[in-house]
């Protein structure tokens, strides 16, 4: 027991990012072949944009579907910038990232106007218009054939990234500045706004918090995250084509959140890294690895709705809610009280809620 | 403090508050009681404006905010309770307060990013301002623990907790005494006393004669969206109007 509370508190020191840091960092080393970097560093982009997704449906509350759309808007902006008009990777780059803030910010203002499952359809339907619009919209996005050639970031004579593994430190420097940026965000009072807002906006209103604001922030954000990834996946990949924005990316992304855990801030990490693996030991499968993988998901639903992180964090809560009660207990032992009904009680309310 | 004239909301041709007229003083405990269905939450949702009423006009302490915006509503000093507690349950008591004075605090994304020390300083008011609503209501020995395992009335004194996180003049408490115990009904009556001794004007919905009676300082009584009596307790006891609409018939037996 108290080795297990002993890791646990190890895993919220800073030691430990700093080991799963150093990890990140030395795994090309460990990897038996270059493949599996490309897989790590897919994987990174992908979190990316699932760190995105947290921070409209994970922390605010608001499923948003149309966040592979707007995957796909970073991807296709970087494309055809560096393509079509010969920009430089890093200005197409940064274009990509202001494309997907202000589409968001024009899509967000739109759908935030609805609630709930609304948002979600209307959403849905958003991420269906961006990919008829890449699919159909040959002149601008190539159509069906995709966009091909798109150049890897510009490494300045000094780093070649159409090598597997500078891509791969790239890519992890820019997840590690995106979680740093969600944790800023998360741990701040906009992101307490934030899960104001998810509990309930009647509540989050009656606390002076500007609904439609701070939603509309929190999508831009999300949006912003995505696109960036978005641009980053065009940059590794090198060809694009419309089934980028299908919308199965992006029910792929909640599948990460949720087996992570939506709103805590390891969660999209860990969820991207073990489906992703998970995904990769299962392909000798093939297509019947849905039959393994179907079943672990419905029962990771029911018993940890949560995500892994969610309910490590609420075991880890407990405990420490626990030891503080002994700890006052065992100091007021002088007059002792019924403190078992109170207990009883309060666990019955919490089943009831 | 506030003055209502005339305040009427219709849904299609259903009036939920019909030409209603009130004035709650400062300081004191106004209670609105009334059968199920007689737009007492409607009324609320009028004055925290959750929704803009039809016709009439809702003055606090001299200011016109009929039709004003609820968070806005909530900056001038209006803080409300819902019948339902909604908290986040998986976060202890205490972390669930500090977002309650957010609406005191200026920091933008640019502070999150550069972690300015107003956002710091702002952090740190917050947490303080919770820290002092949770010992309000008696609550610090639990402070720490996760709020999905605390008992229903002591969600409920967080609820109360966290409209006063939002430094506000007025409360307004919807059914706050609704599924918990006489005895838990009796202390949180205390506490709604002490938020008044403590200058903050309450105005509640409560179905529990025994508590409204023995609290209130001014009810109102509505009947079918229409205030059918407004007084002292003993004016309401007595009043033969209050009596045969809500207090003699058998709907009070259902608080």
């Amino acid at each position: 027991m108290n080795a297990l509370q002993k890791i646990s508190d190890f895993f919220m020191t800073p030691a430990m990012k700093i080991l799963l840091i150093l990890a990140a960092v030395l795994f090309p080393f460990v990897a038996s072949n270059e493949y599996q970097i490309y897989v790590m560093a897919l994987a990174f982009v992908w979190a990316i944009a699932v760190y995105g997704m947290n921070i409209i449906t994970g922390l605010c509350g608001q499923l948003n579907l149309a966040h592979g759309g707007f995957f796909a808007i970073g991807a296709y902006t970087l494309s055809i910038l560096a393509v079509d008009h010969g920009w430089g990777f890093w200005w197409a780059f940064l274009a990509a990232g202001g494309a997907g803030a202000l589409l968001g910010f024009l899509a967000g203002v739109v759908s935030l106007r609805l609630k709930e499952h609304y948002f979600a359809i209307f959403t849905l339907c958003v991420g269906f218009i961006i990919y008829l619009l890449i699919d159909k919209w040959e002149a601008l996005t190539h159509g069906a054939l995709g966009i091909i050639d798109i150049p890897a970031p510009n490494g300045f004579g000094l780093v070649d990234f159409t090598q597997t593994t500078p891509f791969y430190y790239l890519a992890l420097t820019f997840m590690v500045l995106s979680i740093w940026l969600a944790a800023r965000i998360a741990n701040s009072l906009l992101g307490r706004s934030f899960r104001a807002i998810r509990i309930s906006d009647d509540l989050a209103e009656s606390l002076g918090i500007n609904l439609m604001r701070n939603k509309v922030l929190a999508f831009v954000l999300s949006t912003t995250y995505a696109s960036v990834a978005g641009a980053l996946y065009a940059g590794l990949v090198r060809f694009i084509g419309p089934a980028e924005a299908e919308v199965v990316h992006t029910f792929d992304m909640i599948t990460y959140l949720l087996v992570g855990g939506i709103g805590t801030l390891m969660g999209p990490l860990i969820g991207t890294m073990a489906i992703t693996w998970l995904t990769q030991s299962l392909q000798f499968l093939e297509e019947y690895r849905m039959i393994v993988f179907g079943p672990m998901l419905v029962v990771l639903v029911i018993f940890f709705p949560r995500g892994v992180v969610g309910s490590f964090l609420t075991w880890r809560g407990r405990r420490l809610a626990a030891a503080q009660d002994a700890q006052a207990e065992s100091a007021a032992k002088k007059k002792p009280k019924a403190n078992n009904t109170v207990n009883s009680s309060a666990r019955e309310a919490g089943n009831h809620a | 403090m506030l003055k209502i004239d005339n305040l009427t909301k219709r849904f299609g041709g259903l009036a939920a508050v019909n030409n209603v007229s009130i004035e709650f003083e400062a300081n004191k405990i106004n209670a609105i009681i009334g059968p199920n269905g007689a737009g007492k939450s409607t009324f609320f949702n009028l004055v925290a404006g959750a929704m803009p009423p039809t016709e009439g006009r809702i003055e606090y302490q001299g200011m016109d905010i009929t039709g004003m915006a609820c968070d806005r509503i909530a900056r001038l000093g209006i803080a409300r309770t819902f019948q339902t507690t909604n908290l986040f349950e998986e976060s202890t008591v205490l972390d669930n307060l500090i977002v309650g004075h957010r609406l005191r605090t200026q920091s933008r994304l640019w502070d999150v990013i550069i972690n300015s020390k107003r956002l710091r300083d702002e952090e740190k008011k917050c947490r303080a301002r919770a820290q002092e609503v949770l010992d309000f209501v008696g609550l610090s020995h639990i402070g720490h623990r996760i709020t999905a395992d605390i008992s229903q009335e002591e969600k409920k004194r967080v609820a109360f907790a966290l409209a006063l996180a939002t430094d506000p003049e007025l409360v307004l408490l919807d059914e706050p005494a609704g599924g918990i115990n006489p005895e838990e009904t009796e202390n949180l009556a205390g506490l709604i006393r002490k938020m008044v001794e403590h200058g903050v004007t309450v105005c509640l919905i409560e179905h529990k004669m025994d508590m409204i009676m023995s609290l209130a300082d001014k009810i109102m009584v509505l009947d079918h969206g229409e205030k059918i009596a407004e007084g002292t307790p003993d004016e309401i006891r007595n009043n033969p109007v209050v009596i045969e609409a809500y207090l003699g018939s058998d709907d009070d037996a259902a608080a």
